[in-house]
């Protein structure tokens, strides 16, 4: 059973599992047998379910049903956490045992009270139906049509693989401090790869392209959104067929608008985490109020954007999200928080509490992280290069917190000769330091667009949906890995 | 029989009971412990108990047999009964395969004993892995004054339980663990920050190495990295060491894996029997090695487990197949699928390596007059429909035959075929660090980006 998407979580996990108020407040009580600087529960219902194409037909869908439950003790630095996908008062209160031995202490066992309506202040991404609910055969349909679709634009293509995963979500959050907060969270993705040859059927390569965010499914079913996901995997494909090998070396690198903000995400984004910055393993540690990037560039990370993939109504520590600026016309300001960090760092948390599932403890972590447009014309900045590479769309990206090194491999990209673009590329890969690449940024366009929804970030072995955005960038003498002079 | 396979048999029973002509079942189920240590200071203690039901139901079709996979974590046999109803219910949504099905036979009936775990091992308290945490740290600041922070010693343990059934009459469990700690120092001067790790993973405590020697090592691996530069971009030999290899080698396998060929995403498809790379490279993927990381007695499908060799002296000689794939290319299951509850069977390897040569890591260093010994990569720069392979590295500058001075912020390029060919030293290092496990290796030549 998928719980009705305008239930309220309180209302949902209190019926089906018997966790009201009274019994939250019970076992908050009992993590405080021990000294502890805050407690929380976090209880998790999901279903999702996918449908995949190869070959031209649905060869299997799949549905799963997760549920569980944390329970999290923090006293001073340390975290005691237990989770189990038994939810029951009497697994919460060995898992709540479990928790608070992190503390050596004896605590002052109160009773504690949790209240409230159990849902957000207000609902960044309502959603009538959840896209659990859909009947498949609607899915399949779908990934066939987009089959059919993806063969018809060009006869070169040789494999399409396409993928449908929808996620509903209910979790509900309750705190040694009187927290009491769910959450309803839809999640749709749409995912095509296509693989063309060229007439010899020697050379292959590949395009991907996808979509997807917290609304409803209706959107992904309909053509004029779906279509162009199509074409442009399929463009991606074919395009690359021509593609000779990247130059390597250093050279001035215009990154196109939308998905190239991973940069933002890699070079900078994690840098600026509040764990990494509290035991001071960043390679931005202590540098809030100094210049980390050009005048101009200004990076916020936001998760209150409306059916963002990135976005939530509170973080996974039950705090309402928030837009927080993080370098400002250059500045570094702050540091993204979750409730740990921000305790120990002596600020308040930012909405960035997040973690993968309840088997998983809250770190802090990125929403939706771009950069403000600026003044120039797109045109303007590419004719301004007269010899370098144009990247327009990434595949992935990584980064060495500590020593700021950040790695990320273009899936489109372009050399430029005399201000215009060249040949297109393949295997190109950028690599630079995080808190020097943003001070080499010379132009910032007027195009700042997000990405269509389909960033997925890592850390400590944990997954989380996110999103990321640019205007066309200009960023002068930065190492491009290739295999020609 | 043990209160798994007791619902292993429910759900087939389920499954049989809502119209599947076929069906099979996986249940995993799990406790563990890990602790994250800085310093002297805890960070984290996270305990764990889970446990999740995987069905697969297939319904009848006039071309072929359609399917579909349903899981939960709620194994009340309300639930487990419903689970199986929906996994029927959706397969006859899906398409008609004439490929798919259950292995046509084949199923072990003995399961040797392979040395998974040690019931002794359950007996380790959480106080047990917080100490050799705190003595894996200790060991790394006690290297250098320069080793001055860490992210880190973890150490954790986890016990599984796996069983499978299928309505082709097998059925089957086994009990495995695997225990682990690894450091993670942060070495410091000038003003910059390195850091590196070491860790130690095995089947059994016993086989662990010492926390000191952890610790040690991954400082000794942070303090190399100080001072590193750029070099100018240029064409060398690129050195892999132990860790770096075995990246490599999961690249290969994600190319031999019967899926990428018959999806022709592989640039290896259509070349079996072929010779792909230099003589020196041998390529062996056995799931019966007593201890292994990867070890099994029986794949994701019931088949008995055993050993392939990929690599022949260079000669591409098996595909690690599972029975679809293995049917989508007209070859028998290599006993190579794997399968978690939540998941169809796709292709892994299992314990994989690259056989050692004859030559130390210092005798192939030795004999590079000026190249790069890479010790760690990063990005996803690789492409398996093409195997072009483009990635972030960071190591040591050889000149002469020895180390000058560390490298970073520099990509290593070229084609994995092309890489593969130009194998012209492996080690006698193999060191066993996971499941996929490799000497020091030498490229002839690469492309080198930098300033």
């Amino acid at each position: 059973m998928t719980p009705p998407a305008e239930s309220a979580p309180l209302t949902f996990f209190e019926q089906r599992f018997g966790m009201g108020e009274r019994s939250l407040g019970v076992v908050l009580s009992s993590t405080l047998e021990r000294r502890a600087d805050h407690a929380d529960l976090f209880f998790e219902y999901s279903t999702e379910d996918s449908v995949v194409l190869e070959e031209g037909i649905v060869k299997s869908g799949d549905c799963h049903r997760v549920q569980g439950v944390g329970v999290r003790v923090q006293a001073g630095e340390r975290q005691g956490y237990a989770h189990t996908n038994e939810i029951s008062l009497e697994s919460l209160r060995v898992a709540a045992g479990t928790a608070r031995a992190i503390s050596e202490h004896p605590g002052a066992p109160g009773a504690v009270t949790v209240r409230g309506t159990g849902r957000p202040a207000s609902d960044l991404y309502p959603v009538a139906r959840p896209a659990t609910e859909v009947p498949a055969q609607l899915k399949v349909e779908l990934l066939e049509a987009i089959d059919a679709h993806a063969r018809r634009l060009d006869p070169r293509v040789r494999q399409v693989m396409a993928s449908l995963v929808c996620q509903h979500r209910v979790v509900l959050v309750a705190a040694s401090d009187g927290t009491l907060v769910g959450d309803v969270r839809p999640l749709v993705r749409l995912n095509v790869q296509v693989i063309a040859a060229d007439a010899s059927g020697r050379r292959r390569e590949v395009g991907y392209q996808g979509m997807g965010g917290r609304y409803s499914l209706d959107r992904l079913l309909s053509p004029a959104h779906w279509q162009p996901v199509v074409a442009e995997a399929v463009r991606i494909a074919t395009l690359n067929l021509d593609a000779v090998p990247c130059p390597a070396g250093t050279m001035d690198v215009v990154l196109g608008p939308g998905w190239p903000g991973i940069l933002l995400h890699e070079a900078v984004g994690h840098g600026l985490e509040g764990d990494f910055n509290r035991k001071q393993t960043s390679a931005f540690s202590g540098r809030v109020g100094q210049r980390v990037a050009a005048p101009g560039v200004t990076v916020i990370d936001d998760g209150t954007i409306a059916e963002r993939r990135g976005s939530l109504n509170v973080d996974d520590e039950g705090t309402p999200t928030r837009r927080t600026v993080l370098i400002e016309n250059g500045i570094l300001c702050c540091y993204l928080q979750d409730r740990l960090n921000a305790r120990l760092m002596g600020v308040e948390p930012t909405g960035n509490g997040r973690r993968e599932s309840y088997a998983h403890l809250p770190m802090p972590r990125m929403t939706n992280t771009f950069m403000l447009a600026g003044p120039d014309d797109p045109g303007e900045i590419l004719r301004s290069v007269s010899k370098g590479l144009y990247a327009a769309s990434f595949s992935g990206g990584q980064v060495d917190i500590t020593n700021g090194k950040f790695v990320f491999s273009a899936s489109e990209a372009y050399r430029i000769e005399n201000g215009r673009l060249g040949a297109p590329v393949k295997g190109a890969t950028l690599i630079g330091n995080g808190p020097d690449v943003l001070t080499r940024v010379s132009r910032i366009g007027n195009d700042l667009a997000l990405d269509r929804g389909v960033g997925t970030c890592g850390k400590d072995g944990q997954s989380v949906p996110v999103g990321v955005g640019l205007p066309t960038l200009r960023v002068d003498s930065l190492t491009v890995g290739g295999t020609e002079r | 029989m043990s209160d798994l396979v007791v619902k292993i048999e429910q759900a087939l029973v389920a499954a049989r009971a809502a119209g599947a002509v076929a069906a099979d079942a996986v249940l995993v189920e799990s406790s563990g412990v890990e602790t994250r240590v800085r310093g002297e200071e805890i960070d984290f203690v996270t305990q764990a108990h889970e446990r999740t039901l995987g069905i697969r139901a297939f319904a009848a079709g006039g071309k072929g047999l359609r399917s579909a996979i349903t899981s939960t974590s709620d194994l009340a046999r309300e639930s487990i009964e419903r689970m199986a109803r929906e996994a029927v219910a959706l397969a006859r949504t899906t398409a008609e395969d004439p490929t798919a099905g259950l292995p046509e036979g084949g199923f072990g009936a003995e399961h040797p004993n392979l040395g998974l775990f040690d019931p002794a091992d359950r007996e380790a308290s959480v106080e047990a892995h917080i100490e050799s945490a705190r003595r894996a740290e200790r060991a790394a600041r006690a290297v250098d004054p320069r080793i001055t922070n860490s992210e880190g010693s973890e150490a954790s343990s986890r016990f599984s339980r796996v069983a499978y059934g299928n309505s082709a009459g097998f059925l089957g469990e086994y009990e495995a663990a695997s225990h682990q700690l690894a450091a993670m120092p942060i070495a410091s001067e000038n003003g910059t920050m390195q850091v590196d790790s070491w860790w130690t993973v095995g089947r059994t405590r016993a086989r662990l190495l010492s926390p000191e020697d952890v610790g040690r090592r991954a400082a000794e691996r942070a303090l190399r990295r100080l001072g590193a530069r750029r070099v100018a971009t240029c064409e060398v030999p690129v050195i892999f060491d132990p860790v770096t290899a075995s990246s490599l080698l999961r690249q290969i396998v994600g190319c031999v894996s019967g899926y990428a060929v018959y999806r022709e995403s592989s640039f290896l498809a259509g070349r079996l029997g072929e010779r792909i790379a230099s003589e020196l490279v041998t390529l062996v993927d056995d799931g019966r090695l007593p201890g292994g990381l990867g070890s099994r007695p029986f794949d994701g499908e019931g088949l008995p487990t055993r050993r392939n060799v990929v690599l022949e002296r260079g000669r591409l000689a098996s595909w690690l197949l599972d029975s679809y794939s293995g049917r989508k290319l007209g070859l028998a299951s290599t006993g190579s699928a794997a399968r978690s509850a939540g998941s169809a069977p796709g292709v892994s390897s299992t314990n994989l390596w690259l056989e050692p040569g004859a030559t130390t890591p210092e005798e192939i260093v030795g004999s590079t007059e000026r190249g790069f010994l890479v010790t760690s990569l990063i990005g996803q720069g690789f492409s398996p429909v093409t195997g072009d392979f483009s990635r972030g590295a960071a190591g040591m500058w050889i000149e002469g035959g020895r180390p000058v001075h560390a490298v970073e912020e520099v990509t290593i390029a070229g084609n994995l075929g092309a890489m593969l060919e130009a194998v012209d030293a492996v080690g006698s290092d193999l060191l066993w660090l996971g499941s996929v496990a490799a000497p020091t290796l030498r490229v002839a030549s690469m492309m080198v980006a930098g300033d």
